[in-house]
């Protein structure tokens, strides 16, 4: 193993941590806050990629169409929780799972009937499309790093609002005690349309950055958001810093299974065990992960109720 | 299974004469319909109800796990492609003799109920949203793995050189297979409404109203939930099997997560633990499929908005709507 | 003779030791009340007692047998039945099939898979006595949710006594109740006297003092008089700790 490609996983594994944590910290605190499973997340993500592909062609742009993107996907989330997921929370787990499973159905069709079964064209735009020197000799994509960059502010920002403002504290307290939310009043409606906006938003910004490296095609939703709810769970449910070590074990281990597990068995085993144990082993490594966390504790790393 | 668990004083009294008939009715129905499906030239039908029994049955299985036992998993899908995958690699492996329904089917519910055994063991320790997720968890991973059986076609399935065999009876014939189908359905539904009705039933109930009372009385809760976990496994299994028949394939998908949660619609929409609940729900939800097809390529906004509003009008399902018509 | 021995139990939450060092004793036959201020540990007590709460040091002996590792289920099987102060039951069965599942419980095994569980005549007449002796004979079909306050107490107190057990643990049982209420439950516990060993908890000094034949008395963890009922009722210590506030 060189030491350039272990620098260039470790930047890719953060890299995609940091994405992953942008739908798992949306997806924790409407989980832990309003008790909603809420699968359709994945579609926010989704839905966030297209507007940005179109937005981008449409303004010639990707730094115009990004933001306004993510303006239009959190306006529709916020839509969306108070028209139908808000009558949602008191109901139990599973009319939850249909509801919002029945939502995925119908953003899958619509996004095909508006866009086509095609995928999506969304390119790194031309300024980032190099690579940066991060290590003398080891060049690392420019995009990637800006992806970095960007994981890295939204999380510390995150961070800020969570521990430092009225509402992180609201929100906080909704999630380790559901009836002091309740009990603290009427603006608690609109703390939680807000607080969904916040995740369709990281939703989209993460659909929006992870779309020129993956496909903007229907079905991205699905795969990432059973990613994110391994995230989620890992972290401990309603855990927004669970959220994130979750989200960067997440990202780290699945990038580093990928390309090593595969070569290390070649190593060891007879090349055609290897060979047929290796991708699998790698595709399962995180959730192996999970089961183990959950053996360990199982309310996850950081359980946010007592 | 409806009885006294859900509905007050349901246990002793009789239920209207048409609610009685209504499942002989459906059954006469079944068993007439490829005679009357024949006549009408639509050959089609046979093999799409042997499809609904068979959806039928993995869903009635699920509903067992949830609906009785109150166990929500988003993984059952793993036992269903479990079951699928040893009838197709049994098949490939040892043609002849590993295609005889008698050996392959028990084997297949074996199989996944061995699974079963394992997943449950691990998964029960953990409740509610933790444990949909960790079965959800769990199918993943043998999707991952089908998903790199270079052997067995990979990400693109197998097809199966023929249907399983069965002494007298010719399975390649859509009519005798669906007859094989429909009886296995019927004797799965007997079985489970027997089970639900009876101690064990009854013990899976409580649990699923209050588990830490049903401690403190006494029952090794985790034993009768893992119980149920593995005969629920057993019954998918055999669906899985029944399905690769059907379609002459099997492929990764039949344990993809889309697959558990189309499991769990259809509990849901037919009914939670209602006897029926499965059934009716993978009726509706293949028949509404079926005919929404015909108009419009976007059916699946259509069978989404018929969903929210079962969640918002009928939050008990279609077994819910024929309860309250007493 | 004593068929429940606590020795030295000790519970902490946090900072909190709510359970510090309790020796407690109930003896064969006797109803023995355990008294104590709001918060003073007592709830937590049973729990370790019947095994849903893991203690953090001491040992618990049921008829001479060290049960301290024993789950609740298994601890169940051995002769606890517990009733709890906030009521659980099962709200979505009827009150007679609320008691056949608990008779079911020591009746053989449940792994029975074919035989519906309303033929068998053996769970339901059992279970009919049972409420026959709790006075909710007449209730038998009624859903459980739908019961008041005052039948849901009897309830809990039913379904403990379906399991048979030989020691009973009462967590207020008239907690909430009536006046009148109150009195059905003391003559209630009242005939129960000698047939099983019971330890009851209740904030009622009134039914405490008809009923019990010992009294401990636990404040913040610790209990600091155990003795007959006169005993307790003179002892200056427990005045001042407790009785005080109702008697002075
Ligand atoms: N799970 C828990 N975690 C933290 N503290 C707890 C827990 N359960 C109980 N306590 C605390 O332990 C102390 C004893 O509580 P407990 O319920 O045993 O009192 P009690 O004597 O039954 O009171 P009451 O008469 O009100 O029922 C209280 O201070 C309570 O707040
Ligand atoms: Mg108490």
């Amino acid at each position: 193993m060189t030491v350039v490609l272990f620098v260039e996983q470790c930047l890719n594994g953060i890299q995609f941590g940091l994405m992953l944590f942008l739908l798992a910290a949306g997806l924790t605190l409407v989980f832990g806050v309003m008790d909603l499973i809420n699968l359709a997340h994945g579609s926010l993500y989704m839905i966030g990629a297209y507007l940005t592909a179109t937005l981008t062609a449409a303004t010639g742009s990707f730094l115009l169409g990004l933001p306004l993107a993510v303006v239009a996907t959190a306006v529709i989330g916020m839509a969306l929780e108070a028209g139908l997921l808000r009558h949602l929370y008191r109901r139990d787990h599973l009319s939850q799972v249909l509801a919002t499973f029945a939502l995925i159905m119908i953003a899958n069709e619509a996004t095909r009937a508006i866009w086509g079964v095609q995928s999506l064209p969304l390119n790194v735009p031309d300024v980032l499309s190099g690579s940066v020197e991060v290590l003398p000799g080891v060049g690392y994509p420019a995009y990637r790093l800006l992806i970095i960059g960007v994981g890295t502010l939204v999380a510390l920002a995150l961070y800020v609002l969570v521990t430092r403002t009225r509402m992180g504290m609201l929100v906080r307290a909704g999630a380790s005690n559901r009836d002091m939310a309740t009990a603290m009043g009427t603006d608690i409606r609109r703390l939680f349309t807000l607080v969904f906006g916040i995740g369709a938003a990281l939703c989209a910004l993460a659909g929006a950055m992870l779309g020129p490296l993956l496909a903007v095609q229907v079905g991205m939703g699905e795969n990432i958001l059973i990613l994110a709810f391994v995230v989620v769970v890992i972290g401990g449910i309603g855990s927004v810093r669970g959220a994130f070590v979750g989200a960067l074990l997440v990202g780290i281990v699945d990038t580093f299974g990928r390309a090593f597990i595969p070569a290390t068995l070649r190593a060891f085993a007879p090349p055609a065990l290897a060979d047929a144990a290796g991708p699998s082993l790698a595709a399962i490594s995180i959730y192996l992960l999970m089961v183990m966390v959950l053996f360990w504790k199982p309310q996850g790393l950081f359980p946010a109720r007592g | 299974m409806e009885t006294s668990g859900t509905l007050p004083g349901a246990r002793l009294e009789r239920d209207a004469w048409w609610q009685r008939a209504a499942p002989l009715a459906a059954l006469a129905l079944l068993v007439a319909l490829p005679p009357l499906a024949n006549a009408c030239g639509q050959e089609f039908y046979i093999g799409f109800a042997s499809r609904v029994l068979i959806m039928g049955l993995f869903a009635t299985s699920l509903n067992l796990l949830v609906g009785t036992g109150g166990m929500v998993s988003l993984g059952h899908a793993a036992f269903f492609g479990c079951g699928a995958y040893v009838v197709g690699i049994l098949a490939t492996e040892w043609p002849g003799k590993g295609e005889l329904a008698l050996l392959a089917w028990p084997a297949a519910m074996a199989a996944s109920a061995a699974l079963a055994l394992l997943i449950g063991a691990i998964s029960l320790r953990t409740r509610g949203v933790y444990f949909i997720m960790i079965t959800l968890a769990f199918a993943q991973m043998l999707f991952y793995v089908a998903l790199t059986l270079k052997a067995y076609g990979g990400d693109d399935g197998m097809s199966l050189a023929r249907r399983s065999t069965l002494p007298g009876i010719d399975l390649a014939s859509d009519v005798s297979f669906y007859y094989v189908v429909l009886t296995l359905a019927a004797g799965s539904l007997l079985l489970s409404g027997r089970l639900a009705a009876a101690r064990f039933g009854r013990v899976l109930l409580g649990i699923k109203d209050n588990e830490a009372r049903m401690e403190s009385l006494g029952y090794p809760v985790y034993r009768y939930k893992l119980t149920a976990f593995v005969i629920s496994g057993a019954f998918a299994g055999l669906a899985g099997a029944l399905m690769a028949n059907q379609n002459s394939f099997f492929s990764p998908n039949m344990m993809h997560w889309e697959q558990s949660g189309i499991a769990l619609v259809m509990v849901i929409l037919g009914g939670l633990g209602n006897l029926w609940g499965g059934m009716a729900g993978a009726a509706v939800f293949l028949v509404l499929e079926e005919v929404l097809a015909a108009f419009t390529r976007h059916w699946a906004i259509g069978v989404g908005a018929i969903l929210l509003a079962v969640v918002f009008f009928a939050p008990r399902g279609i077994a819910g709507l024929w309860a309250q018509r007493r | 003779m004593n068929l429940l021995e606590v020795r030295a139990l000790v519970k902490r939450f946090g900072g909190l030791a709510a359970t510090d060092g309790v020796n407690l004793d109930v003896r064969r036959g006797e109803i023995h009340a355990l008294i104590g201020p709001n918060g003073a540990g007592k709830t937590t007590l049973i729990s370790q007692v019947c095994g849903t709460l893991q203690p953090d040091a001491g040992s618990i002996l049921f008829a001479g047998v060290d049960v301290t590792r024993l789950a609740a289920d298994e601890r169940a099987r051995l002769g606890f039945a517990r009733s709890y102060q906030i009521t659980s039951l099962f709200p979505s069965f009827t009150v007679l099939d609320n008691v056949v599942l608990a008779v079911q419980a020591r009746r053989g095994s449940s792994f029975r898979f074919w035989r519906p569980a309303a033929e068998e005549t053996g769970l339901a007449d059992a279970a009919r006595e049972i409420l026959q002796q709790t006075g909710l004979a007449l209730l038998a079909r009624r859903m459980a949710r739908e019961l008041s306050h005052g039948e849901h107490r009897q309830l809990e107190i039913a379904l403990a006594l379906a399991t048979q057990p030989s020691l009973l643990i009462l967590d207020e049982p008239m907690a909430g109740m009536g006046g009148e209420e109150s009195a059905r439950m003391v003559s209630l516990i009242e005939g129960l006297r000698g047939t099983y060993s019971i330890l009851l908890v209740e904030h009622d000094m009134d039914a405490v003092f008809r009923l019990a034949d010992r009294i401990s008395v636990l404040v913040a963890g610790r209990i600091i008089a155990t003795g007959p009922v006169a005993e307790i009722r003179a002892d200056a210590e427990v005045r001042l700790a407790y009785l005080g506030e109702d008697e002075a």
